[in-house]
């Protein structure tokens, strides 16, 4: 079953045309992984996917679950099912984690039709979550990312992304700023999410997290475009290698 | 460094006036229902203002050296708001009952956008009647509720009525501390209020009484429509202990475009005074027309050792607020609060904040300001805190935090910090944040709604604030919020 269906896109940030062409389909149980050197568009296409203003689509077409992508807000995105792992998660002081985790479940509830989550059956999930991302209670009554080292905001949405446990999973260079430990839980929380129903998306510059989560494809998107795709072991090449002499091939 | 505001009132809302109009049999100015005294102030206004609440000669008095004090005086015009002056003669100081002719005759006729307001803050449907204005008898049954509640109140001593019953049953404990703390002469504002005030509220709690329960004017039934200049005192003896609510979280209208309120706390040794406001008076259009001004004097002398007095608002309307809830620590070891929530959306301007004198020995006091502002408004914070020299080892923290919502407004912070004795201790924080787009993105991208993104960083942002409402204040506080800051984002 085809859970996102990327076509053609082409994406501008002011006059600046950024992505040029991107075609790339996720089946439900696969795991693709998106990567490229420094300015290739890799994040744009996480913006873009994610709804945000600013970034103006000038071609092509995004279905998710068959439906257009493009026409729904960022939270119709997110409650739809789809959720982005931030490179650089924003901080939010004053907002307690617990609070952003339980008004984001209850959205996606609410999208289903379903009613408001019980509140001890929620804390209980969430602290077995928290446990299990090597992290504190006390991250909960913390503000959302405040005073997080960078580590410690990349666990965090791992965590909201095991309790929402979207259906596609988009994350934006998850393993940036992680130390080996740090790398192998957040790691585990991804491989736990994968599934025969679910679709991950992995965007990374390094091969090092996919030796943690093995990746069913491997995309290398360059000047806007995907130029390659193949199976994990292209990233192995890549790690190998370098861009340059893949790109050389490619053109 | 940036911030702050509030603004005040207190008011009660129409639907007392709807049981005040039924319960008037008992009072002694329903011969004055039909009267209507031309607009324009003298001594001859304030002569027949007391006497049409056949006021003993003291209070009289008390009105007269008010008013020519105020007649020496001009407005203030350090705040940071701007309004044209205002005419002062134009103004008429005794109100005649509302005609209910011009009331709409059912909700059908009232403005929808007012009651999707009232059903976004949760007002119980048979209140909303009532607080649009609509002409109907009084249509909440809490008289019986309210009954209860007084007789209750009586039981353990507590006295809480109006200020002109109070007037007439308690002329001496009036006599004692009515201007004690907020002197006839105090400012421009107070004066004007000492000289035409109509009513308000009254309460007493004899030495060592706990009062029962939360007291509110939502239950002061047998106050008049006093919007205007409206005043408030309120006495905790030896050891007693009160909380007391103010406002309501509805948006209330009012013809009067001035009001100017005077609320004075005296608190006895070990006593505590609780003072809660929300205030949500109309704070004019879109395009910042109309819009009541809100000049308010409210201060609290913690007379007593260890007593003390906290104030805690959370200021939501008004065109133009000048407000600075104060406590005068006079006590040894007596301990003042101000916490504050002042929003301002549109072009609504704030001036306000606190002042803490410190006189007694190891006095505290601690302020808390968070202010936010959005549209084109104004939102200034001003405190003072003054360490006599006799206030040996008194401390004080005040923290000041702004919110900024969109870039065409302004936060400002004006603080005065006066220590006269070495041994002061004083700290103050301030800091001023900007909702970023990034922050909304986020919450967005995990299904939260802009709306309820904006509403999550703000009561984040007034939580510290919200802690000390009581509870279902706090809760009415956080909708309030939301619906001021409608439309601000985006």
């Amino acid at each position: 079953m085809k859970l996102l269906d990327i076509h053609n896109l082409h994406a501008k940030i002011g006059e600046k045309p950024i992505l040029r062409g991107i075609n790339l389909t996720v089946n439900a149980g696969e795991v693709h992984a998106i990567m490229g050197p420094n300015g290739s568009g890799k994040s744009t296409l996480c913006q873009v996917l994610g709804g945000r203003e600013g970034y103006e689509v000038t071609e092509g077409s995004v279905h998710f679950e068959g439906q257009d992508l493009l026409e729904r807000s960022t939270e119709e995105r997110a409650t739809a099912g789809l959720l982005l792992g931030f490179q650089h998660p924003v901080e939010i002081p004053g907002v307690k984690n617990i609070y952003l985790l339980k008004e984001a479940l209850n959205a996606q509830r609410a999208a289903q039709g379903l009613s408001e989550v019980d509140t001890f059956a929620f804390m209980k999930q969430v602290r077995e979550l928290t446990k299990s991302m090597g992290m504190d209670d006390a991250f909960l009554h913390r503000g959302v990312n405040d005073g997080f080292s960078g580590g410690e905001k990349k666990r965090n949405e791992i965590l909201q992304m095991l309790l929402l446990q979207p259906k596609l999973a988009l994350l934006d260079e998850t393993d940036s700023g992680l130390d080996i430990d740090a790398l192998k839980i957040v790691s585990e929380g991804i491989n736990r999410l994968r599934g025969s129903d679910r679709g991950i998306v992995l965007v990374t510059h390094y091969q090092r997290l996919l030796s943690y989560v093995e990746p069913d494809f491997v995309h290398i998107l360059y000047q806007g475009r995907i130029i390659k795709s193949g199976d994990k072991s292209l990233a192995l090449q890549l790690e190998a290698e370098g861009y340059q002499d893949i790109l050389d091939a490619a053109s | 460094m940036t911030d702050r505001t509030a603004s005040p009132t207190i008011s009660d809302s129409q639907e007392i006036e709807h049981l005040v109009q039924r319960e008037y049999k008992y009072g002694f100015t329903t011969d004055i229902e039909q009267e209507i005294i031309p607009p324009g102030l003298n001594e001859a206004v304030i002569r027949l203002i007391s006497a049409k609440k056949n006021e003993p000669e003291f209070l009289l008095e008390w009105r007269l050296k008010a008013y020519r004090h105020w007649l020496t005086m001009t407005p203030p015009t350090w705040a940071h708001v701007h309004y044209p002056p205002i005419d002062y003669q134009a103004l008429s100081y005794f109100a005649a009952p509302k005609s209910r002719e011009n009331a709409p005759k059912s909700l059908d006729e009232v403005d929808p956008k007012l009651l999707e307001t009232y059903a976004k803050l949760g007002i119980p449907l048979h209140e909303r009647a009532a607080l649009a204005g609509v002409a109907v008898d009084a249509v909440f049954d809490s008289v019986s509720v309210t009954t209860t509640f007084r007789e209750k109140l009586a039981e353990a001593g507590v006295i809480f009525c109006s200020f002109s019953e109070a007037v007439h049953s308690h002329p001496e404990i009036i006599r004692q501390y009515l201007g004690t703390v907020v002197p006839a002469s105090d400012n421009y504002y107070a004066a004007l209020n000492s000289a035409v005030f109509s009513d308000g509220s009254f309460v007493f709690i004899p030495k060592g009484v706990r009062c029962p329960m939360e007291l509110s004017t939502y239950f002061r039934i047998n106050a008049r429509n006093t919007g205007q200049f409206e005043r408030t005192l309120i006495i905790a003896e030896e050891g007693a202990h009160v909380s007391y609510l103010e406002g309501c979280t509805a948006p209330q209208r009012d013809e009067n475009q001035l009001h100017a309120a005077v609320v004075e706390l005296i608190t006895l040794d070990d006593a505590t005074i609780k003072y809660s406001t929300v205030q949500n008076w109309y704070p004019g259009d879109e395009e910042g027309k109309g819009g009541i001004y809100n000049f308010v004097t409210k201060r609290g002398d913690a007379r007593g050792a260890r007593s003390k007095i906290t104030w805690t608002q959370v200021e939501a309307g008004s065109a133009i607020t000048w407000k600075y809830p104060s406590c005068i620590l006079r006590g040894d070891d007596s301990v003042g609060e101000f916490y504050s929530v002042a929003v301002s959306n549109n072009y609504q301007q704030v001036d306000s904040g606190t002042k803490m004198i410190h006189l007694g020995k190891r006095t505290r006091s601690t302020i808390v300001s968070k202010s936010i502002s959005a549209g084109r408004s104004q939102n200034s914070y001003r405190g003072l805190v003054h360490i006599a020299k006799s206030a040996d080892d008194a401390r004080n923290f005040t923290q000041c935090d702004a919110l900024l919502i969109g870039d065409r407004n302004g936060a400002h912070t004006f603080p005065y910090i006066e220590a006269k004795n070495p041994s002061a201790q004083i700290e103050h924080e301030a800091t001023t944040s900007k909702i970023s787009d990034d922050q909304i993105f986020y919450l967005q991208s995990r299904g939260i709604s802009e709306e309820n993104a904006t509403n999550m960083i703000v009561n984040g942002f007034c939580k510290d604030v919200f802690n000390e409402l009581p509870m279902e204040f706090a809760v009415e506080a956080q909708a309030l919020l939301a619906v001021s800051l409608e439309g601000s984002v985006g």
